[in-house]
């Protein structure tokens, strides 16, 4: 097995999946949050895919004829009028698409593509990082799917959380959005304002926790799942009739492979559209 | 023993009752989706991209728990919980 560490048999099952479920972290993680502490290759992979991605649509751009477009403006253009007519049809202020359309986009495709680091071989990168561990000298952790990182997708999700609230400010002012605050969801009675501004204090956290868990979820499970598929093609050689865990392995892992396609792009529609949505809200009022 | 046994327990129950709700839900949602497409064939476009945005929203609960459940069964973090109890 590829990244098997400092330990010198083999690794159990169990071991392994430990193994790869560990961050290349800056620091020794001393609690479940712990800010002082850096995901050194989550940081990393999704700010490579952040500048891939931004540096693939500025490519379309750039080159865009108004004539008839080769087949990368095409699907670029495709992209951007299916993020547009969304936008259009959830943000009813022109103003504020300006902002909110590009972002959306720029949201789908950084996260498609943190996604799709799922599809490549699950060991492929954590084993050049072994291979290569004389010359880097660092520890022998690498996780490649920025998205199954909690800290990544809860990054997105505060962030998606602080446009909205600046967009409540902006559209209602200050005033009028405290007094949504405080009279929403029952009533403007002062008797109901406890009860209405608890409403709102929960509906704003638990739009941005399910946010995060949904997209981090899902990777972690995708992520794990291939993990266990490895493995099996990874017991081939232990047993006489190995042979058909190494063609299982091959079958299982297609197939899942196949099915994550769906999986990644509509998680990143999903949170794209809830982005859309959660800032068409902080326009609406009450 | 008993707790592997239980946790063994523990992840079939979390993936088979989460796989219950989330095939329900979306058998109703995509049934409701087919019905309403034959109704008014013109809305299916859009109602597609609803039923996707929604199927992604109910999976969602049942794919986390999936991901819970498989750690459990492969890197059982309660097991290291006991073996640091004090005896």
């Amino acid at each position: 097995m590829a990244a098997e560490g400092q330990t010198s048999h083999a690794p159990t099952a169990g071991e392994y999946i430990v193994h790869h479920l560990q961050h290349l972290q800056s620091g020794k993680q001393s609690s479940v949050v712990d800010f002082s502490v850096v995901n050194i290759d989550s940081v990393f992979y999704s700010i490579l895919l952040g500048v891939i991605g931004c540096w693939l649509l500025w490519l379309a751009a750039r080159k865009a004829t108004s004539g008839v477009p080769g087949r990368f403006q095409a699907a670029v253009e495709m992209l951007v009028e299916m993020v547009d007519s969304q936008a259009k049809g959830i943000v009813h202020n022109a103003h504020s698409r300006k902002l909110v359309a590009p972002l959306a986009l720029t949201v789908f495709v950084w996260i498609f593509m943190m996604n799709a680091m799922d599809l490549l071989p699950v060991d492929l990168l954590p084993h050049l990082w072994h291979v290569t561990q004389p010359i880097h000298g660092a520890p022998n952790y690498m996780r490649v799917v920025p998205t199954a990182d909690l800290s990544i997708t809860m990054g997105l999700s505060v962030s998606v959380l602080l446009i909205c609230l600046y967009y409540n400010v902006k559209i209602k002012g200050l005033g009028g959005w405290v007094h949504e605050l405080f009279s929403a969801p029952f009533g403007d009675k002062w008797f109901l304002y406890p009860v209405n501004f608890l409403m709102q204090i929960i509906e704003f956290v638990a739009k941005t926790v399910s946010h995060g868990m949904r997209l981090f979820g899902n990777m972690y499970a995708g992520e794990l799942i291939f993990m266990l598929i490895a493995l099996m093609g990874g017991a081939f050689a232990l047993s006489f009739t190995g042979i058909a865990l190494a063609i299982g392995h091959v079958i299982a892992g297609a197939v899942w492979a196949i099915f994550h396609i769906l999986i990644i792009t509509l998680q990143a529609f999903v949170f794209m559209m809830l982005t859309l949505v959660y800032v068409g809200q902080a326009h609406d009022a009450h | 023993m008993e707790v592997i046994s239980f946790v063994a327990l523990a992840a079939g129950l979390i993936i088979g009752l989460g796989a219950v709700g989330a095939c329900i839900g979306i058998g109703i949602m995509g049934g409701k989706y087919l019905e309403s497409a034959g109704r008014q064939p013109e809305l299916m476009g859009e109602l597609q991209t609803k039923m996707f945005l929604l199927a992604g929203l109910i999976d969602a609960a049942f794919i986390i728990g999936t991901g819970i459940a498989l750690w459990f069964a492969t890197a059982n973090p309660f097991l290291a919980q006991i073996a640091n109890l004090p005896k």
